[in-house]
């Protein structure tokens, strides 16, 4: 946004990814293997974006967030959403950003969540927070006090990708914070606080597979560093916002495109978080996931805000879809809980 | 017919050497699928050394397949440049050891 960048705009992007006549529609692909209309499963997941403002500027960020964004869900909007949450029959609170733990009314909202006795509360961390300033150093403990599950990035298990994508300093801070969270049981083994980390490629590729990953990020994080972690989810990048601007700016579009499209495999559509997940965005408007929020992509047949949020009507909608979609179906699949096939 | 004679594009082609010849096209690729599963070495591994002779056998299709490849799977720009030195020091060790021939000739020759 502070860049003025013309893929700041949503409408620019969608343009962008429908221009391209040697990419079919993701409708198209889903009619061609029987898989269309994409019909929601049952609701899990409560995904709730409480601001776009971040203490880092990612190369790769699908939110487009950084220090300058001022979008912040209000405390009325938040009412709404733990309201919702108690009705709906939900497994998970799933709460992003930006830097969630940014927001002024962030440890509000956990602890009155926590009391709605929702099976799980998720914060989606971007680790440095917790070391980027000292009103946020006793995160890791408020955290386990309220049974948080923290699933943080971390792209590479060294520091020169993990920077490149993430900024100068990142990878140096981000073992600090996961030391911190360590010290408080996270991750640990046969603890039950879960800390899992989230892969998604330095670049132009997709993800190899996650278990494999895994086990390499695990024995690399450990020796030199003494790190623990629960699980490795492995994302896709999706072609959209500041992703989708390197891939113009180095050429790689077409052929990132096409990759996603190759890569296509009916078995994880199955598994894409738009079919059990409600995304909610800082104005409390509602979303198929967080990356057709960032698109300004509305689903059909729904109420559209969270103040009159409707499980039911919600699981009748219709999901709507585009060609970055084709980033959750490439390969193993992709979702915010990491391969879904 | 382009000027030149590698299209990077061709490589998503590869699966067209089947039609002309399918019964030994879909052998090959059935056995190739077979040799990179994950076996009494793992699939990183297969992927570091089939980067390593992409390399020796200078086959830019290669290069490009498995530098995507071992990116995906989490190899360091380290290991990838250290699997290039291994087939690099092996083209230039099998240079070098024919050294011996060479002496060999030329002793038997001089006097």
């Amino acid at each position: 946004m502070a860049r003025r960048a013309p893929l700041a705009n949503t409408e620019y992007q969608r343009a962008l990814l429908a221009d391209n006549p040697g990419i079919p529609d993701f409708e198209e692909q889903l009619k061609s293997c029987g898989l269309f209309p994409l019909k929601p499963a049952a609701l899990e997941i409560f995904q709730v974006n409480i601001g776009y403002m971040c203490n880092q500027l990612c190369a790769h960020c699908h939110v487009d967030a950084g220090p300058d964004r001022t979008e912040m869900m209000t405390r009325q909007t938040m009412e709404q959403c733990l309201r919702a949450l108690q009705h709906a029959d939900v497994t998970t609170l799933d709460i992003t950003g930006g830097a969630p733990e940014m927001h002024p009314d962030f440890r509000w909202f956990v602890s009155r969540a926590a009391e709605t006795g929702v099976k799980e509360i998720m914060l989606r961390s971007n680790l440095t927070i917790i070391v980027a300033n000292k009103k946020y150093n006793d995160l890791p403990g408020f955290f386990a006090a309220n049974r948080v599950r923290v699933i943080s990035s971390l792209p590479y298990f060294q520091r020169d990708r993990t920077d490149r994508q993430r900024g100068e300093g990142v990878f140096d801070k981000s073992i600090e914070a996961l030391a911190l969270l360590n010290a408080q049981g996270y991750g640990m083994p046969g603890k039950s606080l879960v800390l899992d980390l989230v892969y998604n490629p330095a670049g132009a590729f997709l993800p190899g597979p996650q278990a494999a990953l895994e086990k390499e990020f695990r024995a690399r994080l450990l020796d030199p560093y003494g790190i623990h972690f629960t699980r490795l989810l492995a994302l896709t990048n999706l072609p959209i916002s500041r992703f989708l601007e390197y891939l113009v700016a180095t050429d790689n579009l077409d052929d990132y495109m096409q990759l996603l499209v190759s890569s296509f495999n009916p078995t994880a559509v199955h598994g894409v978080m738009c079919r059990n997940t409600v995304s909610v965005a800082w104005d409390g408007s509602l979303y198929d996931c967080d990356f057709n929020q960032m698109l300004r992509l509305r689903p059909e047949m729904c109420a559209g805000h969270v103040a009159g949020f409707d499980a039911v009507a919600w699981n009748q909608r219709t999901i709507a879809l585009a060609r970055h979609c084709f980033g959750c179906t490439a390969g193993a699949g992709s979702s915010c809980q990491g391969s879904t096939s | 017919m382009d000027s030149h004679y590698y299209n990077p594009k061709d490589l998503g082609k590869f699966g067209q050497i089947a039609d002309w010849d399918k019964p030994l096209a879909d052998k090959f690729f059935e056995w190739y699928g077979a040799v990179f599963e994950e076996g009494a070495l793992t699939a990183r591994e297969k992927a570091l050394i089939a980067l390593a002779v992409a390399h020796t056998v200078q086959c830019p299709y290669c290069i490009d397949a498995y530098a995507s490849d071992c990116l995906q799977r989490g190899v360091s720009n380290e290991q990838m440049m250290e699997a290039l030195h291994v087939a690099a020091a092996i083209r230039g060790g099998a240079s070098l050891v024919h050294g011996v021939q060479m002496m060999n000739k030329v002793q038997k020759l001089s006097m």
